[in-house]
């Protein structure tokens, strides 16, 4: 029996399908939360990574796309605000075997749980995390999120917001996260692919994924991945490939110097085009920073795709090797030996 | 010149100098050679909150006091026989902790201008020579000008480090007075200085020119001998607080078949549970030292929900960032242990002084209805058992617990008769395997003793999800009926007061089950207040004493065993909580005594306390 195969109720071993992975529980997003695709794609791949049913967690903090767990099949942990990561640290501390999935959102990760999400991603703890994007506080209807623009006006900034919004992939990047990726709910073989990647990295993946609130901040994204924008405003990351993007794929991106300018792609060499390299963090920290607003003119394009990623060692594996190491120098632990410690006398 | 020999009951010494001065070293050595050589002991170490406060000013005055004696020793010693003073900051700081006649042994070289100026002491006025210590008996030492003469120059040593090693020389000579052996420190510093052949000469030589100083020189005209105390029969060791929590945590951890995790966040006094869980992997612990305190409690709900035995370590301050989490853990009904080492607060407050005023934050410091068990040990030694207790109580009725200790007994040390492990309870432990309802799981379905079952990812077909939203009785779904959310209160609480059907009733420490006085404590009051009761009883007067170990829920015969008593008093350090849970369960009119001072109680203080209330009504005893 392989290991992402069930035993059906007569015996038979049947292969996990995405409709296993659905649970009793009524979903209760809104219509046309961008969750329901990424549910969806969620419940696309993981049937195909060999992972047995009953080794996947969900952790999730607070906030809309936090519910996801009550709607998958498998172990599951709907927390508190903004420890989801802290949560799922111990857990893959304790069971390195497992495979820990964290879903949050921009204010459950990037504000409430920042702290825990910087710590999550140096120490490289072997999951996924999930950032649901969609710049707003959408479960407490409507306040201006960190990841919304300035002079977004919410319910809490009728004038606009004051705050400047953080950059999420170059947060992850400066916290020395080894795998960063971005994709959108409204491009599901996209999305598909990265979770797959995510998934097979070994080390903290994080994956934002842009995701529309329907109700709050309606289309914030939609500039992605509309047919009449897509092509111009998307940069459509490949490994080994070049910076290509344009109605007819006829613009591209050179660095001059570190700086990154859009060029004609007939009027340039194919070899002064940037190549993507997925490995490269200082070409990755610029990527990053392609991060315009779309209103701005000759704004450079929003990268999509794996913008980087590293093999480093993982914390639970060092944790465990220590425990190996001082089984193997100090014999297990006798608890006798323990309690008596050094020194003792006796009193007849 | 003939040296005459006292025998003494009991001796309180306390060592005080700069903290550069090495005072805890040499405490905690003659600690060890007392409670090797038999007697019964307690200690108490002061020292700043401050790392290195400015040399040889009253901020940065480390202490360490040693009680023992032939006789049960409950304290650390209300007043010191022999005060050992390192500089005139020291005898500042520490001369009302001497009693009248004490003896004091300063050394000279920490009176010097520069000293006495530090310790801000008048102009032109030198303690040791203006005749102020007249009601004492005062011998001085030149430490420094013996030290430096012992290692004369052939130590290979700067002076630096000679001057550093002086603690040895006074620990040497406090050995020659009380008629110690110096067999336990040479060991001890033959296997610290291992790897320095100069240093470790250096202090043998020390130490033993201290011993030899008091043979030779002729000023002092006693020497003391404390008998072995008559202790049970069997086998000791020397333990501390915080040592014996670790301890225990490690013996459940076996006990119950369950790995040991520790997500913790340093803070004082508790982080050296830390350090000493993290000496003890090859007992597969898993030590995380966490960003923060919150972070720390949330892998312990992840370790938990994994299937460890999972405990955070923390104080008050840290506690109350926990908070939300311990919530989240309580709703979830996963079991872990949460220790939180009292200190004196509120905020801030005084983190390396003692205090126990964290009770009621520990009882109902939560949004909502979530009762917490809670369990206090009562000693240093104690920390082991009630770790163990309160993990034994936390896997079977899959809940948090509360554990408090507080920095009195988590640094304090006594003699252990510690237990066999083979005479340690079984922790029972069974993780759900199989469905537990109509052909599904059922996380929330409730055992005889109200506790569900503990299905750990990685088993199969009982996936299931949990959360901090209001479950559906069984299912364990997601549910806002009115109906249910009061049922589910109800439930919880039933849960953890149904823990009463599982643990000891409450005894009474000493004196009658019936009479006029009872005195009531929890936690580190427990040998200051048994000194004053024991005394009492001794002296005639109708009290009796009571410790609760099980604060949440109460033993079941509590209110019963209250009721014996024409009153009760409940002395606390702090501003009178367990009074006020006491006096709201049993509608008792208890009666409060409380001490703030970031110290432990005098068993004097306790002692006055009980023979005013009885004296009122006793006018023979008057
Ligand atoms: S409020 Fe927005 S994010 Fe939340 S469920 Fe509705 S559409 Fe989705």
């Amino acid at each position: 029996m392989d290991s992402t195969t069930n035993i059906a109720s007569n015996g038979q071993a049947t292969k996990m399908t995405a409709k296993d992975l659905v649970t009793d529980q009524e979903v209760r997003w809104c219509p046309g939360c961008g969750d329901y695709s990424i549910i969806k794609q969620v419940q696309t791949i993981v049937p195909e990574l060999g992972i047995p049913q009953e080794n996947i967690v969900f952790v999730s903090g607070i906030g809309c796309s936090s519910r996801f767990p009550y709607y998958m099949e498998t172990y599951g942990m709907h927390s508190i605000h903004g420890r989801a990561t802290a949560i799922a640290s111990g857990l893959k501390a304790a069971r390195p075997e497992l495979s820990v999935w964290i879903v949050t959102g921009d204010g459950d990760a990037l504000s409430i749980g920042g702290n825990h999400f910087i710590h999550l991603l140096r120490r490289n703890f072997d999951v996924n995390v999930l950032l649901f994007n969609n710049e707003i506080y959408g479960l407490t209807k409507g306040q201006y999120s960190p990841t919304s623009p300035q002079g977004a006006v919410t319910k809490s900034t009728p004038m606009g917001s004051i705050d400047h919004p953080f950059n999420p992939l170059a947060l992850s990047l400066g916290a020395d996260g080894t795998f960063i990726a971005r994709s959108m709910d409204r491009d599901p073989k996209h999305l598909q692919e990265i979770l797959r990647r995510a998934n097979a990295h070994k080390g903290t993946s994080f994956v934002e994924i842009y995701q529309n609130c329907s109700v709050f901040n309606d289309g914030a994204f939609f500039i992605y991945s509309d047919k009449e924008t897509k092509k111009l405003e998307t940069l459509m990351l490949e490994h080994g490939k070049p910076l290509i993007f344009g109605e007819t794929g006829d613009k591209g991106i050179k660095l001059d110097g570190f700086k990154p300018v859009i060029v004609n792609v007939n009027e340039v060499s194919a070899n002064d085009l940037w190549i993507h390299d997925d490995h490269d963090a200082v070409k990755a920290s610029i990527l990053t920073r392609f991060f315009d607003d779309p209103k701005k003119e000759n704004h450079l394009p929003r990268p999509f795709g794996v913008f980087y990623q590293e093999d480093r060692y993982r914390y639970e594996d060092a944790m465990a090797a220590q425990i190996n190491e001082a089984i193997s120098k100090k014999g297990e632990g006798d608890l006798d030996k323990l309690i008596s410690g050094g020194e003792t006398w006796l009193i007849n | 010149m003939a040296v005459k020999n006292e025998i003494l009951d009991h001796v309180t010494i306390r060592f005080a100098g700069d903290s550069g001065d090495g005072m805890q070293l040499t405490g905690t050595q003659f600690t060890e050679t007392a409670a090797i050589f038999g007697n019964d002991l307690s200690t108490f170490p002061d020292y700043p909150a401050e790392i290195r406060a400015p040399i040889g000013t009253i901020a940065g005055v480390s202490g360490y006091q040693i009680h023992f004696g032939s006789v049960e020793i409950n304290t650390p010693g209300d007043q010191c026989d022999v005060l050992v003073v390192m500089n005139a900051a020291a005898l500042k700081a520490n001369l009302r902790e001497l009693k009248k006649g004490g003896i004091i042994i300063a050394n000279t070289d920490g009176f010097d201008p520069k000293n006495l100026r530090l310790a801000n002491v008048a102009d032109g006025i030198n303690p040791l020579e203006d005749g102020s210590l007249a009601n004492y008996q005062l011998f001085t030492i030149d430490v420094t000008k013996m030290t430096r003469a012992a290692l004369s120059n052939d130590s290979g040593l700067g002076v630096k480090e000679i001057d550093r090693s002086k603690n040895m020389f006074v620990l040497g000579f406090i050995y020659w007075m009380f008629n110690r052996d110096l067999e336990h420190s040479i060991k001890f510093l033959t296997d610290k200085f291992k790897k320095k052949p100069d240093i470790l000469e250096a202090n043998l030589k020390l130490l033993k020119a201290g011993y030899n100083f008091g043979e030779t020189a002729e000023i002092f005209t006693t020497r003391y001998t404390v008998e072995k105390a008559k202790m049970a029969p069997g086998v000791y060791r020397n333990i501390m607080g915080n040592q014996a929590t670790a301890l225990g945590l490690i013996a459940a951890s076996k006990k119950s078949g369950l790995p040991l995790f520790c997500g913790t966040y340093p803070i004082t006094p508790a982080s050296d549970i830390l350090h000493e869980l993290s000496k003890h992997k090859n007992f597969g612990v898993r030590t995380y030292q966490a960003e923060d305190e919150i972070a720390a409690i949330c892998s312990v709900i992840g370790a938990s929900y994994a299937g460890h035995l999972a405990v955070t370590t923390s104080s008050g301050p840290g506690i109350a960032l926990k908070t939300e989490a311990m919530g989240l853990g309580f709703m979830l009904e996963l079991p872990m242990v949460i220790i939180d080492v009292q200190r004196g607060g509120p905020s801030t407050g005084l983190p390396t002084k003692t205090e126990q005023s964290d009770l009621l934050q520990a009882y109902y410091g939560r949004n909502g209805e979530a009762p917490l068990p809670v369990i206090a040990a009562l000693s240093p030694a104690d920390c082991f058992d009630a770790a163990f207790q309160a993990s034994r109580i936390a896997v079977e009725f899959m809940t948090p617990v509360m554990l408090l200790t507080d920095g009195f007994i988590a640094n304090g040390a006594e003699p252990w008769m510690f237990p066999k492990s083979s005479e340690l309870a079984d922790i029972k432990v069974s993780f759900a395997k199989e469905y537990n309802g109509d052909g599904k799981f059922l996380p929330y379905k409730r055992d005889e003793k109200l506790s569900r079952p503990w299905a750990i990812p990685g088993t199969k077909n009982l996936q299931h999800r949990i959360g901090g939203l209001e479950k559906q009785h069984e299912t364990g779904n997601i549910s806002y009926d009115p109906e249910n959310h009061e049922f589910m209160i109800k439930m919880r609480e039933a849960k953890v007061n149904k823990i009463a059907d599982h643990i000891p009733l409450q005894k009474i420490d000493s004196g009658k089950d019936k009479g006029k006085l009872l005195v009531i404590g929890w936690g580190s009051t427990y040998g200051s207040i048994r000194s004053a009761v024991t005394k009492a009883i001794a002296e005639g007067y109708d009290v009796s004493h009571a410790h609760i170990r099980y604060l949440r829920p109460f033993p079941k015969n509590l209110g019963e065993l209250m009721r014996n008593f024409d009153k009760v008093l409940i002395p606390e350090i702090n501003n009178g909580q367990l009074v006020k849970i006491i006096r709201d369960q049993y509608l008792l009119p208890a009666i409060a005594f409380n001490k703030m001072k970031g110290l432990p109680f005098m068993s004097v203080e306790i002692y006055d306390r009980i023979t005013e209330l009885l004296k009122v009504e006793t006018p023979e005893m008057a």
